[in-house]
Protein backbone atom coordinates (compact mmCIF):
# COMPACT_ATOMS: atom_id res chain seq x y z
CA UNK A 1 0.00 0.00 0.00
CA UNK A 2 1.35 3.50 -0.95
CA UNK A 3 3.52 5.27 1.80
CA UNK A 4 1.03 7.22 4.02
CA UNK A 5 -2.15 6.35 5.96
CA UNK A 6 -5.26 8.47 5.17
CA UNK A 7 -6.59 7.22 8.35
CA UNK A 8 -4.84 6.27 11.64
CA UNK A 9 -6.15 5.23 14.91
CA UNK A 10 -4.38 4.64 17.99
CA UNK A 11 -5.38 2.88 20.98
CA UNK A 12 -8.76 3.68 20.65
CA UNK A 13 -10.75 2.51 23.94
CA UNK A 14 -14.83 2.72 24.18
CA UNK A 15 -16.69 2.40 28.27
CA UNK A 16 -19.81 3.03 28.37
CA UNK A 17 -21.60 3.57 31.65
CA UNK A 18 -23.05 1.19 33.31
CA UNK A 19 -23.54 -0.09 37.25
CA UNK A 20 -20.60 -1.52 37.59
CA UNK A 21 -17.98 0.70 37.31
CA UNK A 22 -18.48 0.89 33.04
CA UNK A 23 -18.93 -1.46 29.74
CA UNK A 24 -15.66 -1.54 28.06
CA UNK A 25 -16.71 -1.99 24.87
CA UNK A 26 -12.95 -0.93 22.74
CA UNK A 27 -9.61 -1.51 23.95
CA UNK A 28 -7.01 -0.15 22.44
CA UNK A 29 -7.53 -0.65 19.31
CA UNK A 30 -5.48 0.17 16.77
CA UNK A 31 -5.28 0.12 12.65
CA UNK A 32 -4.46 2.29 9.44
CA UNK A 33 -6.56 2.48 6.18
CA UNK A 34 -4.91 3.83 3.29
CA UNK A 35 -6.35 6.09 0.53
CA UNK A 36 -8.59 3.98 -1.76
CA UNK A 37 -8.64 1.15 0.79
CA UNK A 38 -11.50 -1.11 1.03
CA UNK A 39 -11.33 -2.58 4.73
CA UNK A 40 -13.57 -4.82 6.06
CA UNK A 41 -14.19 -5.17 9.83
CA UNK A 42 -15.44 -8.75 11.17
CA UNK A 43 -15.60 -9.66 14.70
CA UNK A 44 -18.83 -11.13 17.13
CA UNK A 45 -21.47 -9.30 17.57
CA UNK A 46 -20.81 -6.80 20.30
CA UNK A 47 -17.29 -6.71 20.43
CA UNK A 48 -17.82 -3.08 19.03
CA UNK A 49 -17.34 -2.56 15.72
CA UNK A 50 -20.78 -0.37 15.58
CA UNK A 51 -19.10 2.00 17.89
CA UNK A 52 -15.74 1.74 16.32
CA UNK A 53 -17.61 3.49 13.28
CA UNK A 54 -19.63 5.65 15.38
CA UNK A 55 -16.33 7.18 16.42
CA UNK A 56 -14.61 7.76 13.18
CA UNK A 57 -18.41 9.73 11.93
CA UNK A 58 -18.19 11.76 15.34
CA UNK A 59 -21.42 10.42 16.62
CA UNK A 60 -19.19 9.41 19.96
CA UNK A 61 -16.40 10.74 21.64
CA UNK A 62 -13.64 7.81 22.10
CA UNK A 63 -12.87 7.36 26.20
CA UNK A 64 -9.27 7.46 25.14
CA UNK A 65 -6.93 7.43 21.52
CA UNK A 66 -7.08 9.05 18.81
CA UNK A 67 -8.31 9.20 15.18
CA UNK A 68 -6.42 11.17 12.87
CA UNK A 69 -7.52 12.07 9.53
CA UNK A 70 -4.21 12.88 7.04
CA UNK A 71 -6.93 14.90 5.09
CA UNK A 72 -7.53 17.38 7.47
CA UNK A 73 -9.52 17.15 11.15
CA UNK A 74 -13.42 16.17 10.09
CA UNK A 75 -13.46 14.75 6.39
CA UNK A 76 -16.49 14.32 4.65
CA UNK A 77 -18.32 11.26 5.84
CA UNK A 78 -20.46 8.87 3.74
CA UNK A 79 -22.53 6.37 6.06
CA UNK A 80 -25.10 3.46 5.71
CA UNK A 81 -26.47 1.34 7.93
CA UNK A 82 -27.98 -1.77 8.07
CA UNK A 83 -31.67 0.21 8.02
CA UNK A 84 -31.49 2.31 4.36
CA UNK A 85 -32.73 4.82 7.32
CA UNK A 86 -34.88 6.89 4.22
CA UNK A 87 -36.96 9.85 5.35
CA UNK A 88 -40.53 8.36 5.00
CA UNK A 89 -41.29 12.12 3.67
CA UNK A 90 -38.88 12.73 0.89
CA UNK A 91 -39.31 11.17 -2.57
CA UNK A 92 -36.46 8.95 -3.83
CA UNK A 93 -34.50 11.79 -5.27
CA UNK A 94 -34.96 14.27 -2.21
CA UNK A 95 -33.66 11.27 -0.04
CA UNK A 96 -30.34 11.05 -2.24
CA UNK A 97 -29.97 14.22 -2.66
CA UNK A 98 -30.18 15.30 1.19
CA UNK A 99 -26.51 15.76 1.69
CA UNK A 100 -26.50 18.34 -1.02
CA UNK A 101 -29.11 20.25 0.42
CA UNK A 102 -27.36 20.15 3.94
CA UNK A 103 -24.24 21.34 2.48
CA UNK A 104 -26.11 24.31 0.47
CA UNK A 105 -25.04 22.37 -3.04
CA UNK A 106 -28.46 22.59 -4.58
CA UNK A 107 -26.89 23.38 -8.07
CA UNK A 108 -27.84 22.32 -11.43
CA UNK A 109 -24.50 20.55 -11.91
CA UNK A 110 -25.75 18.87 -8.69
CA UNK A 111 -28.78 17.39 -10.12
CA UNK A 112 -27.39 16.22 -13.09
CA UNK A 113 -24.99 14.13 -10.26
CA UNK A 114 -27.88 13.10 -8.39
CA UNK A 115 -29.75 11.61 -12.08
CA UNK A 116 -26.29 10.06 -12.53
CA UNK A 117 -26.06 7.97 -9.25
CA UNK A 118 -29.45 6.74 -10.11
CA UNK A 119 -28.36 5.24 -13.29
CA UNK A 120 -24.95 3.85 -10.69
CA UNK A 121 -27.08 2.25 -8.56
CA UNK A 122 -29.43 1.53 -11.16
CA UNK A 123 -32.75 3.27 -9.80
CA UNK A 124 -33.68 4.96 -12.70
CA UNK A 125 -37.13 5.88 -13.22
CA UNK A 126 -37.73 5.87 -9.37
CA UNK A 127 -37.14 9.58 -8.81
CA UNK A 128 -40.44 10.51 -7.41
CA UNK A 129 -41.34 7.17 -5.35
CA UNK A 130 -41.87 7.38 -1.91
CA UNK A 131 -39.77 5.24 0.35
CA UNK A 132 -42.58 3.00 1.11
CA UNK A 133 -43.13 1.51 -2.22
CA UNK A 134 -39.14 0.54 -2.47
CA UNK A 135 -37.97 -2.93 -2.16
CA UNK A 136 -35.41 -3.49 0.79
CA UNK A 137 -32.51 -3.94 -1.63
CA UNK A 138 -33.75 -0.80 -3.84
CA UNK A 139 -33.95 1.31 -0.63
CA UNK A 140 -30.52 0.37 0.48
CA UNK A 141 -29.29 1.41 -2.93
CA UNK A 142 -31.30 4.65 -2.39
CA UNK A 143 -28.77 5.17 1.13
CA UNK A 144 -25.38 3.94 -0.55
CA UNK A 145 -25.78 6.64 -3.54
CA UNK A 146 -27.06 9.68 -0.73
CA UNK A 147 -24.10 8.18 1.10
CA UNK A 148 -21.69 8.86 -2.59
CA UNK A 149 -23.74 11.82 -3.84
CA UNK A 150 -21.78 14.64 -1.74
CA UNK A 151 -17.95 13.42 -2.93
CA UNK A 152 -17.40 11.59 0.52
CA UNK A 153 -13.71 11.15 1.62
CA UNK A 154 -14.39 8.44 3.79
CA UNK A 155 -17.55 5.94 3.22
CA UNK A 156 -18.37 4.07 6.40
CA UNK A 157 -20.72 0.71 6.34
CA UNK A 158 -22.18 -0.43 8.92
CA UNK A 159 -23.91 -3.98 8.05
CA UNK A 160 -24.94 -2.09 4.93
CA UNK A 161 -26.85 -5.43 3.39
CA UNK A 162 -27.21 -6.96 6.71
CA UNK A 163 -30.95 -6.74 6.07
CA UNK A 164 -31.06 -7.87 2.84
CA UNK A 165 -31.97 -11.75 1.42
CA UNK A 166 -29.13 -13.72 0.42
CA UNK A 167 -29.52 -13.38 -3.61
CA UNK A 168 -30.53 -9.41 -3.11
CA UNK A 169 -26.99 -9.20 -1.16
CA UNK A 170 -24.92 -11.05 -3.74
CA UNK A 171 -25.87 -8.78 -6.70
CA UNK A 172 -25.09 -5.83 -3.91
CA UNK A 173 -21.55 -7.09 -3.47
CA UNK A 174 -21.07 -6.77 -7.14
CA UNK A 175 -22.75 -3.28 -7.09
CA UNK A 176 -20.44 -1.97 -4.40
CA UNK A 177 -17.44 -3.36 -5.89
CA UNK A 178 -18.46 -1.92 -9.30
CA UNK A 179 -19.08 1.68 -7.80
CA UNK A 180 -15.89 1.22 -5.01
CA UNK A 181 -13.86 1.19 -8.42
CA UNK A 182 -15.26 4.06 -9.95
CA UNK A 183 -15.07 6.00 -7.36
CA UNK A 184 -12.14 5.56 -6.08
CA UNK A 185 -13.22 6.00 -2.08
CA UNK A 186 -11.74 4.39 1.11
CA UNK A 187 -14.08 2.36 2.77
CA UNK A 188 -14.15 1.00 6.35
CA UNK A 189 -17.25 -2.00 6.23
CA UNK A 190 -18.25 -3.63 9.08
CA UNK A 191 -19.70 -7.26 8.32
CA UNK A 192 -20.22 -10.50 10.41
CA UNK A 193 -20.29 -12.23 6.60
CA UNK A 194 -16.86 -13.77 6.26
CA UNK A 195 -17.67 -14.37 2.17
CA UNK A 196 -18.34 -10.99 2.09
CA UNK A 197 -15.51 -9.80 3.77
CA UNK A 198 -13.44 -11.57 1.15
CA UNK A 199 -15.17 -10.25 -1.81
CA UNK A 200 -14.95 -6.67 -1.32
CA UNK A 201 -12.23 -6.00 1.09
CA UNK A 202 -8.41 -5.15 0.43
CA UNK A 203 -7.60 -5.88 3.61
CA UNK A 204 -9.37 -7.73 6.57
CA UNK A 205 -9.63 -6.77 10.16
CA UNK A 206 -10.94 -9.35 12.84
CA UNK A 207 -12.03 -8.16 16.14
CA UNK A 208 -11.83 -10.24 19.72
CA UNK A 209 -15.12 -10.80 21.88
CA UNK A 210 -15.56 -7.74 23.71
CA UNK A 211 -13.72 -5.57 24.91
CA UNK A 212 -12.89 -5.45 21.23
CA UNK A 213 -9.38 -5.90 20.10
CA UNK A 214 -7.83 -6.27 16.63
CA UNK A 215 -6.60 -9.77 16.98
CA UNK A 216 -6.11 -10.19 12.68
CA UNK A 217 -5.30 -8.17 10.28
CA UNK A 218 -5.41 -9.66 7.04
CA UNK A 219 -4.69 -8.71 3.27
CA UNK A 220 -6.80 -10.37 1.09
CA UNK A 221 -4.66 -10.69 -2.03
CA UNK A 222 -7.24 -11.98 -4.74
CA UNK A 223 -7.30 -10.45 -7.91
CA UNK A 224 -9.85 -8.19 -8.84
CA UNK A 225 -12.43 -7.70 -10.05
CA UNK A 226 -13.96 -10.90 -8.22
CA UNK A 227 -16.69 -12.94 -9.58
CA UNK A 228 -19.12 -15.57 -7.81
CA UNK A 229 -16.82 -17.92 -8.70
CA UNK A 230 -13.83 -16.86 -6.65
CA UNK A 231 -15.25 -18.20 -3.74
CA UNK A 232 -14.70 -21.76 -5.05
CA UNK A 233 -11.00 -21.20 -5.39
CA UNK A 234 -8.49 -22.69 -3.16
CA UNK A 235 -6.95 -19.50 -2.19
CA UNK A 236 -10.53 -18.15 -1.19
CA UNK A 237 -10.92 -21.41 0.83
CA UNK A 238 -7.45 -20.94 2.78
CA UNK A 239 -8.37 -16.79 3.68
CA UNK A 240 -11.75 -17.90 4.50
CA UNK A 241 -10.22 -20.47 7.05
CA UNK A 242 -8.06 -18.45 8.54
CA UNK A 243 -10.57 -15.83 9.11
CA UNK A 244 -13.01 -18.48 10.68
CA UNK A 245 -10.22 -19.25 13.18
CA UNK A 246 -9.46 -16.11 14.35
CA UNK A 247 -13.20 -15.09 14.92
CA UNK A 248 -13.14 -18.50 16.48
CA UNK B 1 -53.07 8.98 19.43
CA UNK B 2 -54.64 8.69 16.51
CA UNK B 3 -58.59 8.07 15.83
CA UNK B 4 -58.53 6.31 12.52
CA UNK B 5 -61.91 4.79 12.52
CA UNK B 6 -62.63 8.11 12.48
CA UNK B 7 -60.91 9.89 10.12
CA UNK B 8 -61.81 7.35 7.40
CA UNK B 9 -65.13 7.84 8.79
CA UNK B 10 -65.05 11.37 8.12
CA UNK B 11 -63.53 11.28 4.18
CA UNK B 12 -66.07 8.38 3.08
CA UNK B 13 -68.91 11.11 3.98
CA UNK B 14 -68.72 13.22 1.18
CA UNK B 15 -69.54 10.13 -1.44
CA UNK B 16 -71.83 8.26 1.20
CA UNK B 17 -75.28 8.29 0.06
CA UNK B 18 -76.43 5.78 3.15
CA UNK B 19 -74.72 7.91 5.12
CA UNK B 20 -76.89 11.26 3.92
CA UNK B 21 -79.98 8.81 3.42
CA UNK B 22 -79.40 8.12 7.30
CA UNK B 23 -79.35 11.78 8.15
CA UNK B 24 -82.58 12.69 6.19
CA UNK B 25 -84.11 9.89 8.16
CA UNK B 26 -82.61 11.29 11.72
CA UNK B 27 -84.11 15.20 10.48
CA UNK B 28 -87.64 13.12 9.18
CA UNK B 29 -87.79 11.10 12.66
CA UNK B 30 -87.05 14.30 14.68
CA UNK B 31 -89.80 16.13 12.30
CA UNK B 32 -92.37 13.54 13.82
CA UNK B 33 -91.65 13.48 17.05
CA UNK B 34 -92.38 17.67 17.35
CA UNK B 35 -95.20 17.09 15.30
CA UNK B 36 -97.05 14.16 16.43
CA UNK B 37 -95.39 13.83 19.91
CA UNK B 38 -97.30 16.93 21.59
CA UNK B 39 -94.91 18.63 23.04
CA UNK B 40 -94.89 22.32 22.67
CA UNK B 41 -92.14 23.96 20.62
CA UNK B 42 -90.53 25.53 23.67
CA UNK B 43 -90.07 21.82 24.68
CA UNK B 44 -88.74 20.33 21.06
CA UNK B 45 -89.41 22.84 18.20
CA UNK B 46 -89.55 20.95 14.95
CA UNK B 47 -86.96 21.31 11.99
CA UNK B 48 -89.11 23.83 10.52
CA UNK B 49 -89.41 26.18 13.29
CA UNK B 50 -85.68 25.94 13.66
CA UNK B 51 -85.24 26.45 10.12
CA UNK B 52 -87.29 29.49 10.18
CA UNK B 53 -85.65 31.16 13.48
CA UNK B 54 -82.21 30.34 11.45
CA UNK B 55 -83.39 32.43 8.37
CA UNK B 56 -84.66 35.24 10.68
CA UNK B 57 -81.22 35.13 13.07
CA UNK B 58 -79.72 35.20 9.62
CA UNK B 59 -81.72 38.14 8.57
CA UNK B 60 -81.42 40.59 11.14
CA UNK B 61 -77.76 40.29 11.82
CA UNK B 62 -78.19 38.83 15.01
CA UNK B 63 -76.09 35.07 14.26
CA UNK B 64 -73.31 36.89 12.34
CA UNK B 65 -72.68 38.95 15.07
CA UNK B 66 -72.44 36.34 17.90
CA UNK B 67 -71.18 33.70 15.72
CA UNK B 68 -68.44 36.15 14.64
CA UNK B 69 -67.31 36.76 18.18
CA UNK B 70 -67.58 33.54 19.00
CA UNK B 71 -65.32 32.24 15.72
CA UNK B 72 -62.80 35.00 16.57
CA UNK B 73 -62.34 33.79 20.75
CA UNK B 74 -61.82 30.08 19.51
CA UNK B 75 -59.20 31.41 16.34
CA UNK B 76 -57.38 33.54 18.51
CA UNK B 77 -57.82 30.66 21.21
CA UNK B 78 -56.65 28.06 19.63
CA UNK B 79 -53.42 29.92 17.83
CA UNK B 80 -52.58 30.90 21.14
CA UNK B 81 -52.47 27.69 23.09
CA UNK B 82 -51.38 25.64 20.00
CA UNK B 83 -48.49 27.54 19.35
CA UNK B 84 -47.39 28.15 22.70
CA UNK B 85 -48.10 24.35 23.19
CA UNK B 86 -45.99 23.40 20.21
CA UNK B 87 -43.16 25.36 21.42
CA UNK B 88 -43.48 24.51 25.46
CA UNK B 89 -43.80 21.01 24.02
CA UNK B 90 -40.70 21.11 22.23
CA UNK B 91 -38.28 22.25 24.64
CA UNK B 92 -40.31 19.64 27.34
CA UNK B 93 -39.06 16.33 24.51
CA UNK B 94 -35.59 18.12 24.41
CA UNK B 95 -35.01 18.09 27.96
CA UNK B 96 -35.69 15.65 30.95
CA UNK B 97 -34.91 18.17 33.77
CA UNK B 98 -37.47 20.59 31.77
CA UNK B 99 -40.28 17.92 31.68
CA UNK B 100 -39.44 16.76 35.45
CA UNK B 101 -39.62 20.56 36.70
CA UNK B 102 -42.88 21.21 34.99
CA UNK B 103 -44.83 17.89 34.92
CA UNK B 104 -46.06 18.54 38.21
CA UNK B 105 -47.79 21.47 36.81
CA UNK B 106 -48.90 19.44 33.50
CA UNK B 107 -50.72 17.00 35.09
CA UNK B 108 -52.34 19.13 37.93
CA UNK B 109 -54.04 20.94 35.03
CA UNK B 110 -54.36 18.23 33.26
CA UNK B 111 -56.48 17.33 36.47
CA UNK B 112 -58.34 20.33 37.09
CA UNK B 113 -61.91 20.48 34.84
CA UNK B 114 -61.53 23.56 33.24
CA UNK B 115 -65.35 24.21 33.18
CA UNK B 116 -65.09 24.40 37.15
CA UNK B 117 -62.13 27.25 36.97
CA UNK B 118 -64.06 29.21 33.70
CA UNK B 119 -66.06 31.39 36.62
CA UNK B 120 -62.48 31.85 38.31
CA UNK B 121 -61.55 32.97 34.92
CA UNK B 122 -64.25 35.32 34.14
CA UNK B 123 -64.10 36.95 37.72
CA UNK B 124 -60.47 38.09 37.20
CA UNK B 125 -60.46 39.08 33.70
CA UNK B 126 -63.74 40.35 32.75
CA UNK B 127 -66.75 39.61 30.90
CA UNK B 128 -64.56 40.27 27.47
CA UNK B 129 -63.45 37.71 24.74
CA UNK B 130 -59.98 37.99 26.74
CA UNK B 131 -61.52 35.35 29.43
CA UNK B 132 -62.84 33.24 26.68
CA UNK B 133 -59.74 33.52 24.71
CA UNK B 134 -57.89 32.54 27.40
CA UNK B 135 -60.09 29.07 28.17
CA UNK B 136 -59.69 28.44 24.52
CA UNK B 137 -56.54 28.56 24.82
CA UNK B 138 -55.95 26.49 28.22
CA UNK B 139 -58.04 23.87 26.47
CA UNK B 140 -56.15 23.45 23.16
CA UNK B 141 -52.88 23.61 25.11
CA UNK B 142 -52.81 20.22 26.93
CA UNK B 143 -53.39 18.01 23.64
CA UNK B 144 -51.17 19.68 21.43
CA UNK B 145 -48.40 19.93 24.06
CA UNK B 146 -48.51 16.13 24.75
CA UNK B 147 -48.72 15.36 20.84
CA UNK B 148 -45.92 17.69 20.22
CA UNK B 149 -43.87 15.72 22.57
CA UNK B 150 -44.72 12.05 21.99
CA UNK B 151 -43.74 13.09 18.12
CA UNK B 152 -40.17 15.08 19.04
CA UNK B 153 -39.72 11.99 20.98
CA UNK B 154 -40.31 9.34 18.48
CA UNK B 155 -37.58 11.10 15.38
CA UNK B 156 -35.60 7.90 14.85
CA UNK B 157 -32.31 7.69 16.55
CA UNK B 158 -30.87 6.48 13.14
CA UNK B 159 -32.44 9.47 11.09
CA UNK B 160 -30.95 11.67 13.64
CA UNK B 161 -27.64 9.94 13.27
CA UNK B 162 -27.81 10.15 9.93
CA UNK B 163 -27.92 14.07 10.15
CA UNK B 164 -25.00 13.96 12.32
CA UNK B 165 -23.17 11.92 10.22
CA UNK B 166 -23.45 14.54 7.60
CA UNK B 167 -22.46 17.49 9.79
CA UNK B 168 -26.38 19.00 9.75
CA UNK B 169 -27.04 22.45 12.15
CA UNK B 170 -29.42 22.40 14.65
CA UNK B 171 -31.69 24.16 12.34
CA UNK B 172 -31.19 21.89 9.79
CA UNK B 173 -31.88 19.11 12.49
CA UNK B 174 -35.08 21.25 13.34
CA UNK B 175 -36.45 22.28 10.18
CA UNK B 176 -35.43 19.04 7.90
CA UNK B 177 -35.76 16.43 10.43
CA UNK B 178 -37.63 16.95 13.54
CA UNK B 179 -40.38 18.98 12.19
CA UNK B 180 -41.23 16.60 9.46
CA UNK B 181 -41.02 13.66 11.54
CA UNK B 182 -43.17 15.11 13.91
CA UNK B 183 -45.80 16.12 11.78
CA UNK B 184 -48.16 13.40 12.00
CA UNK B 185 -48.72 13.36 15.38
CA UNK B 186 -48.60 16.79 15.61
CA UNK B 187 -51.65 17.56 13.34
CA UNK B 188 -53.20 14.54 15.46
CA UNK B 189 -53.25 16.64 18.45
CA UNK B 190 -53.77 19.78 16.35
CA UNK B 191 -57.37 17.89 15.43
CA UNK B 192 -58.44 17.46 18.87
CA UNK B 193 -57.65 20.49 20.04
CA UNK B 194 -59.34 21.90 17.00
CA UNK B 195 -62.13 20.38 18.48
CA UNK B 196 -62.10 20.93 21.87
CA UNK B 197 -61.43 25.07 20.98
CA UNK B 198 -65.31 25.29 20.70
CA UNK B 199 -66.23 23.51 23.88
CA UNK B 200 -63.74 26.25 25.44
CA UNK B 201 -65.39 29.15 24.07
CA UNK B 202 -68.35 28.16 25.01
CA UNK B 203 -67.61 27.27 28.40
CA UNK B 204 -66.86 30.56 28.78
CA UNK B 205 -69.50 32.18 26.92
CA UNK B 206 -71.64 30.44 29.83
CA UNK B 207 -70.38 31.68 32.56
CA UNK B 208 -70.31 35.41 31.64
CA UNK B 209 -70.47 36.65 28.34
CA UNK B 210 -73.09 39.26 26.28
CA UNK B 211 -72.14 38.37 23.35
CA UNK B 212 -71.25 35.05 21.40
CA UNK B 213 -72.95 31.72 20.29
CA UNK B 214 -72.94 30.40 24.03
CA UNK B 215 -74.72 33.69 25.36
CA UNK B 216 -77.33 33.32 22.59
CA UNK B 217 -77.91 29.83 24.53
CA UNK B 218 -78.52 31.02 27.38
CA UNK B 219 -81.05 34.15 25.72
CA UNK B 220 -83.10 31.64 24.05
CA UNK B 221 -83.35 29.25 27.20
CA UNK B 222 -84.24 32.50 29.53
CA UNK B 223 -86.90 33.53 26.77
CA UNK B 224 -88.15 30.14 26.12
CA UNK B 225 -86.93 30.40 22.51
CA UNK B 226 -85.61 26.95 21.74
CA UNK B 227 -85.66 27.33 18.43
CA UNK B 228 -82.90 29.54 18.88
CA UNK B 229 -81.33 27.63 21.29
CA UNK B 230 -80.95 24.88 18.35
CA UNK B 231 -79.96 27.38 15.82
CA UNK B 232 -76.86 28.45 18.46
CA UNK B 233 -76.00 24.88 18.64
CA UNK B 234 -76.20 23.34 15.19
CA UNK B 235 -74.09 26.68 14.05
CA UNK B 236 -71.31 25.49 16.71
CA UNK B 237 -71.41 22.01 15.21
CA UNK B 238 -71.12 23.82 11.61
CA UNK B 239 -68.08 25.82 13.28
CA UNK B 240 -66.29 22.37 15.02
CA UNK B 241 -66.73 20.56 11.99
CA UNK B 242 -64.88 23.27 9.69
CA UNK B 243 -62.35 23.61 11.99
CA UNK B 244 -61.57 19.80 12.20
CA UNK B 245 -62.12 19.79 8.45
CA UNK B 246 -59.27 22.17 7.96
CA UNK B 247 -56.77 20.40 9.74
CA UNK B 248 -57.99 16.80 8.09
CA UNK B 249 -57.19 18.70 4.85
CA UNK B 250 -53.43 20.00 6.43
CA UNK B 251 -53.07 16.29 6.80
CA UNK B 252 -53.97 14.90 3.78
CA UNK B 253 -52.05 18.03 1.95
CA UNK B 254 -48.92 17.38 4.15
CA UNK B 255 -49.29 13.40 4.70
CA UNK B 256 -49.43 12.27 1.49
CA UNK B 257 -46.45 10.28 1.79
CA UNK B 258 -48.03 8.44 4.67
CA UNK B 259 -48.91 4.49 4.32
CA UNK B 260 -52.93 5.51 3.57
CA UNK B 261 -54.20 1.32 3.88
N1 LIG C 1 -24.79 3.89 23.65
C1 LIG C 1 -24.41 2.79 24.33
N2 LIG C 1 -24.58 2.73 25.67
C2 LIG C 1 -24.21 1.62 26.35
N3 LIG C 1 -23.65 0.54 25.80
C3 LIG C 1 -23.45 0.54 24.48
C4 LIG C 1 -23.83 1.66 23.67
N4 LIG C 1 -23.52 1.39 22.39
C5 LIG C 1 -22.96 0.15 22.39
N5 LIG C 1 -22.92 -0.35 23.64
C6 LIG C 1 -22.35 -1.66 24.02
O1 LIG C 1 -21.04 -1.74 23.55
C7 LIG C 1 -20.77 -3.03 23.02
C8 LIG C 1 -20.33 -2.93 21.58
O2 LIG C 1 -21.43 -2.49 20.81
P1 LIG C 1 -21.38 -2.37 19.22
O3 LIG C 1 -20.28 -1.48 18.84
O4 LIG C 1 -22.73 -2.00 18.77
O5 LIG C 1 -21.06 -3.87 18.81
P2 LIG C 1 -21.13 -4.57 17.38
O6 LIG C 1 -21.48 -3.54 16.38
O7 LIG C 1 -19.78 -5.17 17.17
O8 LIG C 1 -22.15 -5.64 17.50
C9 LIG C 1 -22.03 -3.84 23.20
O9 LIG C 1 -21.90 -4.63 24.36
C10 LIG C 1 -23.10 -2.80 23.38
O10 LIG C 1 -24.12 -3.29 24.22
MG1 LIG D 1 -23.21 -3.33 15.13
Amino acid sequence: MSAAPFLTVRELSAVFPDKNGGLRALDEVSFEVYPREFVCVLGPSGSGKSTILRILAGLLAPTAGEVIFSAGPQPKIGMVFQEANLMPWRSVIKNLTLPLELAGLETEAAREKAGDMMDLVGLDGFEEYWPRDLSGGMAQRVAIARALIHDPDLLLLDEPFGSLDALTRERMWTELSHIWQAKQKTVLMVTHSISEALFLADRVLVLTQRPGKVKLDLEVELPRPRKEEIRYTPQFGRLARKLKKAIG
Amino acid sequence: MEPKHLRSLTTTTGRNWLGLASLAAGILAWWAAARFGGLPAFILPSPIQVWMRFVRALTDGSLFLHAGVTLFEILIGLLVGALSATVLGYLVAKSRTLERVLSPYLVASQAVPLVAIAPLLVIWFGPGMFSKVLICALIVFFPVLVNTVVGVRAVPTALHNLMLSLRATPRQILLKLEIPAALPVFLGGLRIGATLSVIGAVIGEFVGADKGLGFLINVGRGQFDTALVFVAVFTLIALALVLYGIVALAERRFLVWQDTN
